[in-house]
């Protein structure tokens, strides 16, 4: 009850200020007609006035003043006047017209005085139309403030029946359009009428300067009193293509609240399920094109969520954890991608992100709101343009692979409802090469690491390089590469065995002798030097104590291998001498057989070896 | 050969081509690096599946806590963390953090975090302990790898980390998001063992140091270390027996002991336990023994005379057998050394814990193993074990008989306990490993040896059908060939089914977070039941900061980390007498229960209920243990009483307390109003399958608060006394 009563002792106040108050202190505008709509479908109450004035005076005017009770301007959460010209179907609004508070001398506390400056000065005789837009917050008050599950949701809104202005008012009409036609009560003045769930006061005539008439409408809502105690949207720009929006919500349900028993049986009775006071879910309105979007909580993802969209929105249907009664909070963070090109475009060899101030979410009001822009880092030149004012700052963000951290610009605004949802653009400067600084970074990390992996491999780290276990470990290495090198030898002369060999079968083929005369002398310079080569290498390979397991085994190698090569010769020798004297292949075959059988015997040891030493 | 035959030139080039081609070893090595590298990788993404089942999220109970108390030890600092008091659980006790955990986990994952960091990766801590347990199961298989490597060779080596990268008894406590003490601790327990191996077999002092460090980082993660201390001693003790006794060992075992104790005793938690309990004697006593052992063998070399030696070994052994029989009778009588705990008792004795502390018992992790779940667990690992034996027993080495020792006890230890398959995973992967390497190197070998007889006759053309020598020994091996073929294919299939199990284990059964359930609907669609987060949360958003919740303690941690309120107990069950006190008043009547609650400030208290989804593991469920351990603090409680014919019901036929206990009423209160399954009475429990005795509940001193949409989560709020006028 304390807000009510302090509402209650507004309104007093209001009427002593009134009743005391001197006549004439503005210019001698008269408001001929006026007109007033109040929609209290939601919870927020949105009042559009359309008013004609008239410059009854002598003086041309060039400032006209607007008025509201205290109690409702605390709750002003927007305003916005427009003047427009033309009549009926051709009516056309104008430019906004800039509002300021004003605090004009010897007027009482309880009025709060807006001065709207007029587009031209009005001259005397004139008239002007001016369309005015206030919505006001946490002016439909819950009453009763506890409820419990099964009771429905009734609020009170306290209104004057007659317009509050500093101008004498010829004629002005109230209509106050409800939820639903379920009014519990509402105050009965003259010329009061009920159409449905529409009320409507008026047309009252010729009313003095400052007329107040109190009304209470106490009906029934089933809006959602989802209020952001505080909203924290954090625009990131990716100059990668991506502008990443999360917003951290802090929600409180600001109807009456739930008292007793919460019961889930009521809660889900079908057909008719108790507490309608309680909202489910929130629709939130995302820009098209919106993509990789989540919805968690601190304790991790939130499965109750429906996506729909088209080409000219997305549609986020999202359902808190629990259903929110009275008084009841919750805590989330929603996130999307959106695409860059969309958002982001440049003017004057500037940037500018040009995007939405407000929550997404439909009928949501916000008590502080928080806009972070992150820019990308290196971003300079930073201006924002607002169409209202907000209280700006600057901050660093740091994100991966960022070194001097991301500029922020921090928007603040109290009191956020719908109307607010409109484009501010930011302005920057940002150089393209930048962009590839993180890419550079991580490849110098990776570079770096591999440098470090070859020298930590290659280099020699022994502490004490005289001792027994690294001479050994040494000299170690050394047998291993000899024995490589014996074992390449060997493979040479393996492949010039296979050379001889392939020779022969030319030979088969072609009956040319002489190439292959050729061939085997070629062949057999070549096994020279190789077995030139050979020498040395088993020499140091015996010098090497830690070796002396080893090179008995490879000098056996050398051997069958000298062994194999003399057989082959023979072999050769056999075979071209075979054709010299045209013998038939058969009785060839028959004179190397056992030649043959030799060489395959020694190949297979050969290998044998070889693939032994292959194992040390 | 043909191109070489068409053009000479062409040799040449050949030639280079064949000079840039690996050497075998440099093959190997490159082999032996990718599969090491792949099964690093699979370890890590097997472990994920969870991750995308559900999301990255922490799972189960303890985990909630190792969570809460990293994030804090990462927002405070260290310092604050090990001297935090947490005053938010237990209450009004309270518990001193800092000195009742074992802080290796929570220490590893704030380290990688701030490593992150530096390294300006901005990830949030969550991702960072969700992710610990996959990357160490990861590094598990490089030191899997190394000791296979130790006790056999890299083929073993490789085959054990392939193995234990996938084995679902590992895998079980390793997921993405089980982000609990086993999942360092595993890693942990390998690497000391594998230093330990390698540290005898070398006798260096830097493995011993080495395994040292293993240790405290292992006694600093996990209460398992115990497993360490007893068993290295025993193989100690085992290699002594046998007649293994080298100075290796003796500069292994004495280096990782002392050094190991003094590291052990920084952590507070066990501080001087490590030198006063029961459960470390085994491995002072080896330690002595290892000196009078030594010193024997010194004076033995010293006398010559080995008649006199052998009086002096008997005075000597009768005497320090004597001088330690004394000491550890007084220390026992004298309370300087602590008798063995109840836990340790019930892991020598299966049957300990059910008789003396129900509350070990109650545990369902706690219960012995059966049968199904070893073989769901090892699959085909269960037979090649015996066969690994084999093996090892075969080729005895210090090493070998290390990993038989392991293998066998933690064998044993798993029959006890089902949680402790996972010590003994390692052990089986190992040896398993080992029966798998050598069969196919066998196989191999043997068809190795055979193809190249016809390889180089091919190349020979004619010549070899005709080699006559060969001929006999061809004839005998076509047989062992088709052999070894035929068993090789059946190695690989099984190898291939444990390959499929191991998959779909894990991701059907090992996958769950068991915060959030998944059913599958009528049409096949995936249903998801997030009560517990839903519980959870509310009493985080719309309850005072300062309110208590009473629950049972299985729900106590993630009362505290996800719905940040105080509780009474919770899952670090340290006062039994606090638990069995709310298990009182879960028994009791409620104006006797609400004396209890009000005498423990309690708020809200919160119950599990699975009867409307058919949910077994619910608070209905586990209400025998609650007044089983409530009965065991306070005799008023009486097991019979909630029984009829020792049957525990909730029907029309339940024993009247049964009927109007705390919990009875709290669970299904206006339940008996609602239709749960079709064509059934009102107040048909789905969970198990009757339709409850008493419909009609109302409650006095309590009301309901908050109830999630599938009634898993019942939240009721105490009422304050009324006024007395």
């Amino acid at each position: 009850m304390k807000k009510n009563s302090s509402v209650v002792v507004d309104l007093l106040l209001l009427l002593l200020a009134i009743t005391v108050l001197a006549t004439p202190a503005f210019s001698d505008l008269v408001l001929s007609k006026v007109e007033r709509r109040i929609d209290v479908t939601s919870q927020i109450a949105r009042v559009t006035k359309t008013l004609k004035v008239v410059n009854s005076g002598s003086e041309s005017v060039s400032e006209f003043t607007l008025t509201f009770p205290k109690f409702l301007s605390n709750n002003l959460a927007y305003l916005s006047v427009s003047h427009s010209e033309g009549k009926g179907k051709a009516k056309r609004s104008l430019a906004n017209l800039s509002v300021k508070e004003a605090h004009p001398k010897g007027m009482p506390d309880s009025i709060s005085f807006y001065s709207v400056s007029l587009p031209k000065p009005l001259s005397k005789g004139d008239t002007l139309t001016l369309e005015v837009v206030a919505a006001f917050t946490n002016v439909l008050q819950p009453f009763p403030e506890k409820i419990t599950q099964r009771d429905i949701h009734l609020v009170m809104l306290q209104e004057s029946a007659q317009y509050l202005s500093p101008y004498v008012v010829e004629s002005q009409s109230l209509s106050i359009k409800l939820p639903n036609a379920r009014i519990e009560s509402y105050s009965k003045l003259e010329n009061t009428k009920v159409q449905g769930s529409e009320i409507k006061y008026g047309p009252y005539k010729n009313l003095a300067q400052y007329s107040y008439a109190p009304i209470v409408v106490h009906f029934e809502s089933k809006a959602a009193f989802a209020v952001a105690e505080r909203l924290v949207r954090e625009i990131e720009v990716s100059h990668w293509g991506n502008v990443q929006v999360t917003e951290h919500y802090n929600l409180v349900h600001r109807g009456a609240q739930l008292k007793g028993e919460f019961s889930r049986l009521e809660y889900q009775d079908r057909p008719n399920p108790q507490g309608v006071s309680a909202f489910r879910h929130l629709l939130a309105r995302l820009p098209p094109r919106a993509h990789s979007i989540y919805y968690r909580d601190d304790i991790g993802n939130i499965s109750t969520s429906q996506m729909q969209s088209d080409s000219k929105k997305t549609e986020l249907l999202i359902e808190p954890r629990f259903p929110l009664f009275g008084g009841w909070k919750t805590f989330f963070t929603i996130g999307y991608g959106l695409p860059l090109s969309d958002f982001l475009f440049a003017s004057e060899g500037k940037r500018f992100l040009d995007i939405s101030f407000g929550s997404p979410m439909i009928d949501l009001v916000t008590e502080k709101l928080i806009v972070q822009v992150v820019l990308p880092e290196g971003s300079k030149d930073i201006s924002v343009t607002t169409p209202f004012a907000v209280k700006q700052s600057h901050e660093i963000k740091y994100s991966h692979l960022d070194i001097a951290g991301r500029p922020v610009v921090v928007l603040e605004k109290n009191n956020v409802v719908p109307d607010h949802n409109q484009k501010i653009q930011v302005y920057y400067k940002f150089s393209n090469i930048n962009l590839l600084s993180e890419p550079l970074m991580l490849i110098t990390g990776f570079f770096v690491l591999f440098i470090t992996c070859i020298i930590y491999t290659r280099a020699d780290f022994s502490i004490s390089k005289s001792s027994a276990a690294y001479l050994a470990k040494l000299q170690w290495d050394e047998v291993l590469a000899t024995l490589q090198e014996v074992q390449n030898i060997i493979q040479k002369c393996l492949a010039a065995h296979d050379k001889l060999e392939a020779s022969l079968r030319d030979l088969s083929r072609t009956g040319d002798i002489q190439t292959c005369k050729a061939a085997r002398k070629s062949t057999d310079s070549l096994l020279k030097d190789l077995s030139k080569e050979l020498r040395p290498l088993l020499a140091s390979l015996q010098s090497f104590p830690s070796a002396s397991q080893i090179s008995p085994k490879v000098e056996e190698l050398v051997a069958k291998e000298r062994e194999l090569q003399e057989k082959l010769m023979a072999k050769h020798t056999t075979v071209v001498e075979g054709y010299e004297k045209k013998s038939s292949g058969r009785d060839i075959e028959n004179r190397i057989a056992s030649q043959q059988q030799k060489i395959i015997a020694l190949r297979q040891e050969v290998d044998d070896l070889l693939e032994f030493i292959d194992e040390i | 050969m043909a191109a070489k035959k068409a053009s000479p030139d062409l040799v040449n080039s050949s030639f280079s081509f064949k000079s840039l081609k690996l050497k075998t070893k440099q093959q190997e090595l490159l082999l032996r690096v990718s599969i090491l590298g792949l099964v690093y990788v699979l370890a890590f993404i097997a472990r994920l599946f969870s991750v995308l089942r559900y999301e990255s999220m922490i799972h189960e109970f303890d985990p909630y806590f190792n969570y809460r108390t990293t994030l804090f030890l990462t927002e405070k600092g260290f310092y604050e963390f090990w001297n935090w008091f947490d005053s938010e659980s237990w209450y009004p006790l309270g518990r001193i953090i800092g000195g009742t955990l074992y802080p290796g986990l929570m220490v590893t994952a704030a380290l990688i975090y701030w490593t992150l960091r530096f390294l300006r990766f901005f990830v949030h801590i969550r991702e960072v302990c969700v992710l610990t347990a996959p990357f160490f199961a990861s590094n598990t298989t490089l030191v899997a790898y190394f000791f296979g490597k130790e006790i056999w060779d890299t083929g073993a080596g490789l085959v054990a980390a392939a193995l234990i990268a996938i084995c679902p008894g590992y895998i079980s406590r390793s997921v993405a998001g089980s982000y609990d003490n086993e999942a360092v601790a595993i890693f942990a327990l390998l690497l000391t063992f594998y230093l330990f191996v390698k540290a005898v077999k070398t006798g260096s002092l830097s493995w011993a140091l080495g395994s040292a460090f293993g240790y405290f980082y292992m006694v600093s993660a996990w209460g398992g270390y115990v497993f360490i201390i007893n068993l290295v001693p025993l193989y100690v003790l085992v290699l002594l027996i046998t007649g293994r006794y080298s100075m290796r060992l003796y500069v292994a075992y004495n280096c990782m002991y002392i050094l190991g104790m003094l590291l052990a005793m920084q952590i507070r938690f066990v501080g001087f336990q490590h030198v006063q309990s029961g459960e470390h004697m085994a491995a002072m006593g080896v330690f002595l023994l290892m000196q009078v052992f030594y010193f024997l063998d010194w004076v033995k070399h010293q006398l010559n005379d080995t008649k006199l030696f052998q009086t002096f070994l008997r005075i000597t052994v009768t005497s320090a057998i004597l001088v330690g029989g004394i000491a550890l009778g007084v220390g026992t009588a004298s309370g300087y050394i602590s008798p063995w705990t109840g836990r340790f008792y019930s892991l020598l004795d299966p049957t300990y814990a059910k008789d003396h502390i129900p509350i070990i018992a109650s545990v369902s992790e706690h219960q012995p193993t059966a049968w199904s779940s070893f073989m769901f667990d090892y699959h085909i690992l269960l037979f090649l074990f015996p066969a690994g034996l084999y093996f090892c027993f075969k080729r005895l080495s210090d090493a070998t008989i290390f990993i038989v020792m392991y293998g066998l006890t933690s064998l044993y230890f798993a029959g006890v306990m089902v949680r402790l398959i996972l010590v003994a995973t390692p052990a089986v992967c190992l040896i398993s490993a080992i029966a798998v390497s050598a069969t196919v190197k066998n196989l191999t070998s043997l068809l190795r040896t055979k193809q190249k007889v016809p390889q180089t006759g091919s190349t020979k053309g004619v010549g070899s059908s005709k080699s006559s020598s060969k001929v006999t020994l061809d004839q005998s091996q076509p047989f062992h060939k088709n052999g070894a073929i035929a068993l090789l294919v059946g190695v690989f299939y099984l190898l291939s089914r444990y390959a499929i199990h191991c998959t779909w284990v894990t991701s059907e059964a090992y996958s769950s977070p068991s915060i959030v359930l998944a059913a599958r609907g009528a049409h096949g669609n995936r249903i998801i039941f997030d009560d517990y987060r839903e519980a959870y949360y509310w009493l985080r958003q719309n309850t005072p900061t300062d309110a208590k919740v009473m629950s049972w303690w299985d729900y106590g941690y993630q009362i505290t980390a996800m719905g940040n309120r105080t509780v009474i107990v919770d899952n670090n069950t340290w006062n039994n007498t606090h638990i069995a006190t709310v298990g009182r008043a879960m028994s009791s009547y409620e104006d006797e229960a609400y004396d209890i609650m009000r005498s423990l400030d309690v708020n809200y208290v919160l119950v599990v209920f699975g009867g409307v989804t058919g949910y077994s593991s619910d608070d209905i469920n586990k209400f025998l243990w609650m007044v089983r351990i409530g009965g065991g603090v306070y005799p008023v409680i009486k097991e019979p009483d909630y029984l009829v014919n020792g049957e525990f019901r909730v029907d029309k036929g339940a024993s009247p307390k049964m009927l109007n206990c705390l919990m009875y009423k709290l669970c299904y209160y206006r339940f008996g109003e609602l239709v749960t399954e079709y064509g059934k009475p009102t107040g048909y429990d789905r969970a198990r399958g009757v339709e409850i005795g008493n419909k009609d509940i109302k409650l006095e001193h309590l009301e309901e608060a908050y109830t999630t949409s599938n009634w898993i989560v019942r939240i009721y709020r105490v009422k304050p006394p009324t006024n007395r006028l």
